[in-house]
């Protein structure tokens, strides 16, 4: 099969949802001529007009509200903020607007909106560029959140994120932009809810998303080395979360690490090791473990970032450490 | 500009039927029916009534906290209403939204909302769905004086105005954003001068003059149809209620008895009535008769939602998303 980045996966997606669905257009700081920060857009604006794939002013508030009310009155929008740092900006359309509207309204309307943006640090871009907040919208009934860590999961998630009659906050990763894999030309649909068994493994589960899915494997990898044979799991999306396949790799090999880019407090990792908790805690042979970025903001300085970034350094010996216990 | 006499039955009959219903509300409050908050409208009628009467029923209009107005003068049905009000699943939302929440897409109602601002840019984004579906609809956006410091009103007035989208801004002035009043909270009094920042007309209309009110809306609406953009209108109003009916002594601690009454001799709705009875287009025992119909109308409302059943336990978990 041809490999294309996550970025072109992404693009794919765009492009062949308006191909096929006038309803669909795109909102955006530098989407246009500019193809996005990352490339996501890049040529979309030439080839269906500056009406459907619209640059907007700095203005995030202004245009996600906007892509409420065009979703509310039959337009399927999918609206770019440039970072998730910027969803501070417009925190009220997305949580007390684009989330509540079908809810509050007892029914009545839908907002099937796809906001899209992304997470992770790495690119030193300090503290207002580089956040992995995600986990935020988890705690918004009425939000669907995708996690995306590969580029045929990316497409397929996005076609079904246009399709899905939801409000939907699609996380990318940056660093996963550049990353390639296979994806096929065809269109496809991935459900929501459906997590993905990455590597199969009957030692140590870790549950992993974005980056840290391809950190996982390689840290898997290196500890097979060692005769330690650890079960990726990749949820794929947040909101709704396919807790069966984790349950059920939980009671195959009794230790978790969960491993995701989110702030330890109160992140994804902590509401999958809470629900591991409430419902496996009997086939558990080890305490959970959580590897994450740390509380502390994003710091600038290379080595300070380095140590910042969950990876192979923390997910080796926190795996390995669970394989203590028998 | 002649108006229709029926038309003018119309404004008198609506404006008449939203303050029926807010004093109503008033009583079923006091009495522990309504419960939650209750923001009236009671003094504002003639903006509401005036604006949505420019519309048609396939129009959209987005309101604000102090809803009950806006969504009655779009063609919200009162029984539904008052049900939502009590917390019924007979209400327009199932009992799940209440008085600050109610919407209804088949009249072009995208939702009362409870975030001051939160109206504008959905506004926006109707106005833009208009233009992608290639319908001539327009929307009508009301929001508050205090709103207008809002990041929200000069984002979307920059996005409307930028791309000529079909949306009226209904900037209902009433001097108080709970409960500082104008001069404490932006340093103009004309919010509609605002309008020369985002290159759009802006106009300054007398809020308890409903011709005055459906005139500025017929303009505005006219250029919004016809593609060439958006327009603020200013309506100079006054509520004569709290903030909400929990507001102590009604708003009079950060306000003076007198300003209230000053503004209560404004009165929109007796005003049209007099106005109506002068020119002869309408004697008092007509609009006695109208007043009795409406009444009838609210008493059969009340009825309904006390007769309604709250919603059950499990349908608390229903909606959250589409199925």
């Amino acid at each position: 099969m041809r490999e294309i980045t996550y970025a072109q996966a992404i693009n794919e997606a765009l492009r062949e949802s308006m191909q096929k669905d006038d309803r669909v257009v795109l909102l955006g700081e530098d989407i246009g001529c500019y193809g996005g920060v990352f490339q996501v857009t890049a040529g979309l604006q030439a080839e269906f007009g500056p009406e459907r794939v619209v640059d907007t002013p700095i203005s995030e508030a202004g245009f996600v509200g906007a892509s409420v009310g065009a979703a509310l009155t039959g337009m399927r929008p999918v609206t770019e903020i440039m970072f998730i740092d910027f969803t501070t900006c417009c925190m009220d359309m997305i949580v007390n607007q684009m989330a509540k509207m079908h809810y509050m309204f007892g029914g009545r309307g839908k907002v099937p909106m796809v906001l899209r943006t992304n997470i992770g640090a790495g690119r030193g871009t300090a503290a207002q560029h580089s956040q992995s907040f995600h986990a935020i919208f988890m705690h918004i009934p009425g939000l669907m959140v995708v996690v995306p860590s590969t580029p045929y999961d990316a497409k397929g998630l996005m076609m079904e994120a246009i399709q899905n009659d939801n409000p939907v906050v699609f996380v990318e990763h940056k660093k996963l932009y550049i990353e390639k894999g296979p994806v096929p030309e065809e269109s496809y649909r991935i459900p929501f809810g459906q997590a993905d068994i990455k590597r199969e493994g009957k030692d140590v589960t870790v549950v992993a998303t974005h980056a840290l899915v391809q950190r996982s494997l390689n840290a898997a990898d290196e500890l097979a080395k060692e005769g330690i044979d650890v079960e990726v799991i990749d949820p794929r999306t947040l909101v709704p979360l396919d807790k069966d396949t984790i349950l059920n790799s939980i009671k195959k090999t009794g230790r978790l690490v969960v491993a995701d880019e989110g702030h330890r407090t109160c992140g994804a990792a902590a509401e999958i090791a809470a629900t591991v908790a409430e419902e496996a805690i009997y086939y558990l042979k080890a305490p959970v473990k959580r590897v994450t970025s740390p509380d502390t903001p994003v710091p600038f300085s290379p080595p300070l970032e380095q140590a910042f970034i969950p990876d192979e350094k923390y997910l080796v010996p926190a795996i390995r450490s669970l394989m203590e216990y028998a | 500009m002649k108006v229709q006499k029926e038309t003018l039955f119309e404004l008198y009959r609506m404006m008449l039927t939203i303050r029926l219903f807010e004093d109503r509300i008033v009583d079923l409050y006091a009495r522990g029916e309504v419960p939650g908050l209750a923001h009236l409208y009671i003094g504002e009628e003639a903006v509401a009534a005036g604006i949505c009467a420019a519309l048609r029923e396939d129009d959209y209009i987005t309101s604000t906290h102090r809803g009950h107005g806006h969504v009655i003068a779009k063609g919200a049905e009162l029984k539904s209403m008052m049900a939502e009000l009590f917390g019924k699943k007979t209400g327009y939302c199932k009992g799940k939204g209440g008085s600050m929440h109610i919407a209804d897409m088949q009249i072009g109602i995208l939702g009362a909302n409870g975030i001051a601002g939160g109206g504008l840019p959905i506004a926006v984004g109707a106005g833009w769905s208009a233009r992608w579906r290639g319908t001539d609809q327009v929307t009508a956006c009301f929001f508050g004086d205090d709103s207008s410091n809002n990041g929200t009103f000069h984002e979307s007035l920059n996005l409307a105005s930028l791309h000529k989208l079909p949306v009226i801004f209904v900037c209902e002035n009433n001097l108080y954003g709970i409960s500082t009043c104008q001069i404490m909270h932006q340093p103009i009094s004309d919010i509609a001068i605002r309008s020369t920042s985002y290159n759009m007309p802006g106009v300054v209309v007398d809020g308890n003059d409903v011709l005055d009110v459906f005139h500025a809306a017929g303009k505005a609406v006219k250029r919004a149809r016809a593609g060439e953009g958006p327009t603020l209108i200013e309506c100079k109003t006054y509520r004569w209620r709290g903030h909400h009916e929990g507001d102590p002594n009604q708003g009079a601690r950060y306000r003076t008895k007198d300003e209230i009454e000053e503004w209560k001799e404004k009165c929109p709705v007796e005003r049209f009535a007099r106005k109506l009875v002068g020119d002869k287009a309408a004697t008092r025992k007509k609009l006695a008769e109208m007043e009795e119909k409406i009444k009838a109308d609210i008493d059969a409302a009340v009825e309904f939602a006390r007769e309604s059943d709250f919603p059950a336990v499990e349908e608390m978990y229903e909606d959250v998303f589409v199925k």
